[in-house]
């Protein structure tokens, strides 16, 4: 089976994998980091969401392979130590979240819209950003709110979490 | 109260303990569990919506790199493996008993929709599983198939189950046909409307997924499993299907990624799992891909309905007649006879003051997947017929539909109505009040008028809904059909050092149940909120419970907490009086503390746990010691939530496509435990109403193939479909438990779509638009309506 390096939350991984192994399925089986979900089967519903090289994207879309050399940041890698990120903070007061499921996905397309459009979000963009992630629980309500105050918040220690990636 | 209790108690909003491991990918979901030894299952599931089963050729498959087994129904019936079945047992108007066909686990003789499992293969990874999956042969019969419910009882429709004639599987009816019918024939105006209420696919964002774990040590089984009610589970498949004695078996339900009803139900592929594992010796998963949930998770309403309102002049309601067939799918999953006769029919008299109300349901049979409960089940399909009838009725007569609403509203209380229900509390002139003045509807003819200038459709629509939550008294459910209990179980154990541990039978699969019930106990106890912990969704550690469904577990659930806090009470004064030396009877209990009357003696909440297991002031024979008490609740009555939801929308005529531009919620919902959570469940029901209204509609074609199998194809609200809420609440209390709540789960599911389509048909000006009410529909109608106008010009 073909080898692939990468980087993990920081942490040097090696792996060899089927050539069809999809970077979901080397995070979640070989590495157990489980927080990236499998929503659906057609890269629709976002809770695979994490970010490779410091972009949002969907780590069903993408081969294990095509990650070699690449740096991911999943869910697990997101606070720092005990200290959460502004983000999950933010979805934590907010009430962002019900089941938890799609979550992670969402937290983490949250992060990289607050990266590419700033602190100050308004509903309308919130919402059309959103339009890959999919949640069932919360008529996304508390999600938009979570995230506008998610982005305020991370104006404080942007560059610090930027540079975790 | 001190303030730290008030900071958490009964009413606060109290951030949820069980979103640190979600926000920190930290939850245990099914997927996420692996067992030592694991195989991978693959089900092979027909193509066919109705096909025989001449033969499976299995040998190019078996052959495949990494297969342990492939397995057909031939095997899980040599294994005596018992059907699935459908727990309430509904009569049909002679007298004669729903006709359940047998649901084999894995189809023998014929598959009877698209994505009926034929056979399965395991393997040690997925995708030899699924390698091997493909090069099994299965030698089909095509036979012709029927997926519309209006058209299963034809003539000549093929017949999907002999025991069932016409594909009937019952002609239910509940009320009095005759007096109905004298209504109908003295009243001065009547209703017309023909309803369709459009096919639902849960979609819970976590797919069901299953483990079987067979231990050949002990003979005992272990299922971790994405359902809702771990217990019923464990009863169905052990009593039904017989795979092992209840005691040999345990069910996990750890975190479950949202259920709406579709993790409620006992599915072949859990049964499939642990026979599999107990086969092979090993532990066998499986987690569903989207397009499976799509063909075999239970979908739901699929109503064809006619309904007739019968009013005076003044626009007093006089009778109500509504006919429907109900699809059933291809096989009766758990609770599917209920959902549309004793969850839809007995809700039809609404809020409103109804002498008499006759509905007749026929249930069938179709090549299509399992339809069963579905947030709401019953109570959305019956909120629609009452409110779209009522709105059009104003809309006949000349009258304001609050105005309409208003004077027929049920006033006094308790209220019979004539289909069963015997309402116990509400103000529901209350909540239409503050909602008109939430929703400023005074002055929508301004907004109307604005809207008309940017070249917009306006429209303003009312949902006056009631539902009955609390599921339920066990009695008259039996009485009903019900096969089951419906109470509910909760055991408080206190430690040694004072903290608590909470185990319910209830199950939380995003509601928040570790938070609202532990704000219970920490407010009863006047312990800290930390201390407390809620255990649930494992059958090793929790005794018999019910689950969680139906919006019950708030005034079932915690009830039964309650009762099981006043016995824990009653004990720790016992113990109390031993350690301060003084008469039971002179024990007050309050914020934590226990003081004995005129006195400054006092000990702390973990002075009396500590000497409560110690048993150093107190002998054997005095008094028995530990702290740890259970109860079973079973309710008296079902809870009556109601309220008002206001919804405005905005249409571009030029594409038909609809904008919610407003939304006004007020509920009643009793006691609130939690503002914060609650207010959450209301988003996401309006959210899955606003769906059915507007975007989500699963879609069979003649063959039984499902259109509508993916989320490219099945339009699930996303953010940008949807408004942010005006979300408050008017209280009355429930009268029949303790704590005076109602429940709030499927609220918003039940009041919203009404409210869009009594929206979008006064935009439009027509009642004939279907839903989903997409751009296309809406557009459709206007041209109709437009059309007709000028004609008429």
């Amino acid at each position: 089976m073909p080898a692939v390096s990468l980087t993990v939350n920081g942490k040097a991984v090696n792996a060899n994998v089927e050539p069809r192994t999809l970077l979901v399925q080397l995070l979640r089986e070989q590495l157990r980091l489980t927080g990236t979900h499998v929503g659906c089967d057609t890269s629709q519903c976002g809770c695979c969401v994490v970010h490779v090289d410091g972009k949002a994207l969907k780590s069903c879309t993408m081969l294990a392979l095509q990650a070699d050399g690449a740096s991911v940041l999943t869910i697990e890698g997101l606070a720092t130590g005990d200290k959460l990120h502004p983000m999950q903070e933010a979805f934590r007061e907010n009430h962002g979240l019900q089941c938890g499921f799609c979550t992670p996905g969402m937290i983490m397309t949250a992060v990289d819209m607050v990266h590419r459009l700033g602190h100050e979000l308004d509903e309308r963009t919130i919402r059309e950003e959103l339009e890959g992630n999919i949640c069932r629980c919360t008529g996304y309500h508390n999600i938009v709110k979570s995230i506008a105050a998610g982005a305020k918040a991370m104006s404080g220690g942007a560059h610090s979490h930027k540079a975790a990636e | 109260m001190s303030a730290a209790m008030g900071a958490s108690g009964i009413g606060a909003r109290v951030r949820r303990t069980e979103d640190f491991r979600f926000i920190t990918g930290k939850g245990q979901y099914t997927d996420d569990i692996n067992r030592p030894g694991q195989t991978f299952i693959q089900f092979v599931r027909s193509p066919h919506a109705h096909a025989k089963i001449k033969g499976i050729d299995a040998r190019v498959a078996a052959g495949m790199p990494g297969v342990v087994a492939v397995l057909t129904g031939a095997d899980l019936a040599a294994d005596k493996i018992g059907n699935l079945i459908c727990g309430w047992m509904i009569h049909s108007k002679d007298g004669s008993p729903m006709k359940m066909a047998a649901h084999p686990a894995i189809a023998g003789e014929k598959a009877c929709f698209v994505g009926d499992p034929v056979a399965v293969v395991v393997a040690e990874t997925l995708g030899e599983a699924r390698d091997a999956a493909e090069k099994l042969k299965v030698d089909y019969q095509v036979l012709p198939a029927v997926a519309d419910p209006a058209k299963a009882q034809d003539k000549g429709a093929p017949l999907i189950h002999a025991i069932a004639p016409g594909n009937t599987i019952y002609q239910w009816h509940l009320g009095d046909a005759a007096a109905v019918d004298r209504a109908f024939k003295a009243a001065k105006h009547v209703t017309k409307l023909d309803i369709v209420n459009n096919r639902l696919v849960p979609n819970a964002m976590e797919p069901r997924a299953a483990i079987g774990d067979y231990d050949a040590g002990s003979g005992s089984l272990t299922l971790w499993n994405t359902t809702q009610n771990p217990h019923v589970a464990r009863l169905v498949i052990s009593a039904f299907v017989g795979m092992a004695p209840e005691h040999k078996l345990r069910v996990i339900a750890p975190d479950v990624g949202g259920g709406f009803g579709s993790k409620i139900f006992i599915y072949p592929e859990e049964v499939v799992c642990l026979w599999a594992s107990r086969k092979i010796g090993r532990p066998v998963k499986w987690v569903a891909d989207r397009t499976e949930a799509f063909l075999a998770d239970a979908h739901g309403r699929d109503h064809v309905t006619h309904a007739e309102l019968a009013l005076g002049a003044d626009g007093k309601i006089a009778a109500m007649r509504v006919k429907t067939i109900a699809n059933i799918g291809a096989y009766m999953s758990t609770f599917s006879s209920s959902v549309p006769t004793y969850l839809y029919a007995t809700l039809l008299s609404g809020q409103y003051d109804i002498p008499h109300i006759y509905c007749e349901v026929d249930a069938v049979y179709t090549n299509t997947g399992p339809v069963d409960a579905y947030r709401g089940a019953g109570r959305p399909e019956a909120a629609f017929v009452v409110e779209r009838l009522v709105e059009v009725s104003a809309r006949e007569l000349g009258l304001e539909p609050a105005e309409l609403r208003r004077r027929n509203f049920i006033t006094r209380f308790p209220h019979q109505t004539p289909v069963i229900m015997a309402y116990d509390a509400g103000d529901y002139e209350a909540s239409l009040k503050k909602g008109l003045e939430l929703a400023d509807v005074r002055n929508f003819g301004k907004r109307k008028r604005e809207s008309e200038r940017r070249g917009r459709l306006r429209g303003i629509g009312f949902s006056t809904y009631i539902e009955a939550c609390g599921l339920a008294p066990s009695k008259a459910a039996g009485s009903l059909g019900c096969g089951v209990g419906l109470w509910e179980s909760a055991e408080v154990r206190v430690n040694p050092t004072g903290s608590v541990e909470v185990l319910t039978g209830c199950h939380s699969h995003g509601q928040g149940h570790e938070t609202t019930f532990a704000q219970l106990v920490a407010a009863r106890l006047g312990v800290p909120i930390e201390t407390v912990s809620i255990v649930h969704g494992d059958t090793d550690k929790v005794q018999f419970g019910m689950g969680t469904y139906g919006s019950r577990s708030g005034a079932v659930g915690m009830t039964a907490v309650v009762k099981a806090l006043d016995k824990i009470e009653a004990k720790a004064k016992k113990v109390a009086s031993h350690l301060l030396e003084a008469a039971e009877a002179d024990i007050v209990f309050k914020d934590g503390k226990f003081t004995v009357a005129g006195t400054d003696k006092a000990a702390a909440w973990g002075d009396v746990s500590l000497h409560a297991y110690i048993a150093h002031k107190f002998t054997g024979a005095e008094l028995e010691p530990g702290l740890k008490e259970g109860a079973f609740h079973d309710p008296t009555n079902f809870t009556f939530p109601a309220g008002c939801h206001i919804c405005e929308v905005e249409i571009d005529p030029d594409t038909g496509l609809t904008q919610i531009a407003n939304w006004v919620a007020v509920d009643d919902f009793g006691i609130v435990v939690n503002p914060m959570i609650v207010e959450g469940q209301v988003h996401g029901g309006i959210a899955q109403g606003v769906g059915q209204a507007l975007l989500e509609g699963a879609v069979y074609d003649g063959n039984g193939q499902l259109v509508t199998g993916s989320l490219m194809d099945y339009t699930m609200p996303r953010a940008d479909n949807l408004p942010s809420f005006r979300v408050e609440t008017t209280v009355t209390k429930c009268p029949s438990n303790p704590l005076g709540i109602k429940g709030c789960g499927e609220a918003g599911a039940i009041a919203a779509p009404a409210a869009v389509m009594n929206a979008i048909t006064d935009a439009v000006g027509t009642e004939s638009i279907a839903m989903p009410a997409t751009a296309p529909v809406v557009w459709a109608a206007i041209q109709k309506v437009n059309a007709a106008r000028k004609a008429a010009e």
